[in-house]
């Protein structure tokens, strides 16, 4: 995992409500071994049209928003399914950091192990990072982690709450399986007991 | 010392939790040890390849127990998958159980299912156990009183390699259902009901309990299909407390304890139920009586109304956000405000699924399809969650029932509850579906879903619009 670092970005504006993981990456495209190269069938029942070509209706086509690392989006994103296409998509598309009130549980672990920064902010916040964007499409916010800071350039910044486990790791791009098995032997220790306790477990 | 007792009451969820920290120590999520691992070919080739990649092993196989269903064809299994990209995922599937030495149950084997259906059937889930899958509705076996949840890829090599998953604790909600539900209205009125009450985002950060006489009086099946819907009112787990009808169920199943260790693991799970004044951190209540057959109407879960009722005007929600989210479920769901739900049409009819596919499934939609004839127009497809589903319900005369009504028998998947086998909606065309989600495009491109029990559903392909099945 890619380290994440302070960025100065464009951010996207996606005023919808529960967006879920079926429209991030529809069923269509679950098919496929491979981690990658989820990124060109992102929001795809949205963002093109039957023959194929763009939406030019759906947001993320705006010319504004082209190469956008922050998506702002409405309540209880990324709701339904497990899949972790849905990040993988998001991820490869090009985003990095997603601002919105609130994300469905699953959803919210799968961003953090594919580097992506999903920050919450109250509803009073969201609106008027929404409006700044609104006004003035194509506008860069800075994502500082470090300090957990987001800075916009009509004032509307705002400081974020991140625990500081999934905040180093993801300022240092470490592997969760890695730290896990510094505690190997803690897993051991349980599974002697465990076996003692449940031997039908093992039989 | 009372002080002391109060502080020691606990949920069962409290319960489970404790009982399988493995770490807890300041600076890092704590880590929870997994008893059992369930797996399906869509979540799990990237973790498989991420776990070779690293040079890692499985850590304890015997905790995988494996199935194909997503993907899989509901009619002609003889043939090959026509799908190339499907066909890949199939076999990665069993190239990677065969490598790894897991217990797989491919397309050809006769426990052969959808995985949550398959699970329960063997008796590999136990009441205390914590339990995960690359899949939401893994919520299914908190009907066991397991703690049960879905994860992603990731977090799949993370338990396939370490046997723990770092995880934060859940807040607690409990939903008691009170009485008795009125005829032909079931657990998926329940989970249907309790959606519309909280939303889909109500239940986000909690694991829920389910308790209350309605509740009790659920037989195994109906508490999975409450359960597996958990994830719809947004809550990672839901759990029903073990009681005879749960020992009753695993006894003599495959993977359940035998002999001696039967009386011994009945005991322990006897202590797991919550204690007696412990506190939820929310509780919700509902009369069963109140709770009438439901039907969504929109592009959410949480958007559904009972039969009886009708399709809701935006201006009925007072929330903006509801307002417009409704605006956009009508415009997607080609209905006008105020129709009677019984005055909607169906083009396609499909029981089955992982929340709907078990055996008093098809014995319920059996019960009301008897003798009726699939109304003109309509296609009906039933699609039994495993092949021991399948066979008890020949056994049973029920697919001599279905067939004589003009319903296609299927083989058993996912199928169209999230149609990525070929099964599916096409454009336009409006569903009564007794699966899970009635998302945009879930059962196909511009399809229209409307999610219901499966009484509801034979009774719709019988009349060819939604009925009240209480007046029947």
């Amino acid at each position: 995992m890619e380290p994440y670092l302070k960025h100065d970005s464009v951010a996207a504006l996606m005023d919808r409500s529960n967006v879920d993981t079926d429209q991030i990456i529809p069923k269509q495209f679950l098919k496929k071994v491979e981690r990658s190269g989820f990124g060109i069938h992102l929001f795809h029942d949205w963002r093109f049209n039957d023959d194929g070509t763009d939406n030019a209706e759906f947001e993320l086509n705006k010319p504004a928003f082209k190469g956008a690392k922050i998506l702002v989006a409405g309540d209880n994103f990324g709701c339904g399914s497990s899949r972790e296409h849905a990040p993988w998509a998001i991820a490869d598309y090009g985003f990095n950091t997603i601002i919105s009130t609130s994300y469905a549980d699953i959803f919210y672990n799968n961003c953090f192990k594919n580097g992506i920064l999903a920050i919450r902010v109250s509803q009073e916040q969201l609106d008027k990072v929404m409006a700044e964007i609104s006004a003035n499409e194509g506008v860069r916010f800075t994502v500082d982690l470090e300090n957990q800071q987001v800075i916009t350039p009509a004032g509307n910044g705002f400081s974020f709450e991140i625990d500081p486990f999934r905040k180093g790791n993801l300022l240092s791009g470490l592997d969760d399986i890695g730290l896990t098995l510094k505690h190997v032997d803690k897993i051991s220790a349980y599974e002697v007991q465990h076996k003692q306790t449940f031997p039908w477990l093992w039989a | 010392m009372q002080a002391l007792e109060y502080a020691m009451k606990k949920t069962m969820y409290e319960k489970i939790w404790d009982s399988h920290l493995v770490v807890d120590e300041a600076g890092q999520a704590p880590l929870l040890y997994v008893d059992r691992h369930l797996m399906h070919e869509v979540t799990s080739p990237q973790a498989f390849e991420g776990l070779k990649i690293s040079g890692r092993k499985v850590r304890n196989p015997h905790s995988i127990l494996a199935t194909m269903d997503h993907c899989v064809p509901t009619k002609n299994r003889n043939l090959p998958i026509a799908d190339p990209i499907a066909k890949k995922q199939i076999e990665t599937m069993a190239d990677n159980c065969r490598e790894n030495g897991l217990n797989l149950y491919d397309m050809q084997n006769p426990n052969n299912g959808v995985i949550h259906v398959v699970v329960p059937e063997h008796g590999f889930v136990h009441p205390g156990m914590v339990v995960v899958c690359g899949d939401s509705h893994t919520a299914t076996h908190g009907a066991f009183g397991a703690l049960a949840f879905g994860i992603g890829t990731s977090e799949v090599e993370h338990v396939m390699a370490t046997q723990t998953l770092p995880q934060k604790k859940s807040k607690t909600m409990q939903v008691v259902v009170n009485g008795s539900l009125s005829k032909y209205a079931s657990a998926k009125d329940i989970a249907l009901a309790i959606t519309g009450k909280i939303g889909t985002a109500g239940g986000t950060g909690y694991v829920i309990e389910y308790t209350g006489s309605a509740i009790r009086e659920l037989s195994m099946e109906g508490r999975m299909t409450l359960c597996n819907m958990a994830i719809e009112a947004g809550a990672r787990a839901g759990l029903v407390a073990p009681d005879e009808k749960t020992y009753e169920y695993l006894k003599g199943r495959e993977f359940a304890p035998a002999g001696d260790y039967w009386d011994q693991a009945v005991a322990y799970w006897k202590s797991l139920t919550s204690d007696e004044g412990a506190e939820f951190d929310t509780t919700i209540v509902l009369e069963g009586a109140d709770i009438a057959p439901q039907v969504s109407w929109g592009t959410s879960p949480e958007q559904v109304v009972g039969v009886d009722g009708v399709v809701p005007s935006p201006e009925s929600f007072a929330d903006e956000g509801k307002r417009k989210a409704c605006e956009g479920a009508l415009a997607y769901m080609g209905l006008t405000a105020n129709t009677k739900i019984t005055d909607i049409p169906v083009d396609l009819v499909f029981i089955g699924s992982c929340t709907n596919g078990r055996i008093e499934d098809f014995r319920i939609a059996a019960e009301v399809a008897k003798g009726t004839k699939v109304a003109p127009g309509v296609t009906a497809l039933a699609v039994p969650g495993s092949y021991h589903v399948k066979q008890q319900a020949e056994d049973e005369g029920l697919d001599k029932i279905f067939i004589e009504a003009g319903w296609e028998w299927r083989d058993p998947g996912c199928s169209m509850c999230l149609a990525m086998n070929g099964d599916e909606l096409t454009k336009g065309q409006r569903s009564a579906s007794t699966s899970n989600r009635n998302f945009e495009g879930r059962q196909g491109k511009g399809g229209r879903t409307h999610l219901v029990s499966p009484a509801m559903a034979a009774a719709a392909a019988a009349a060819g619009h939604f009925v009240d099945i209480r007046t029947l």
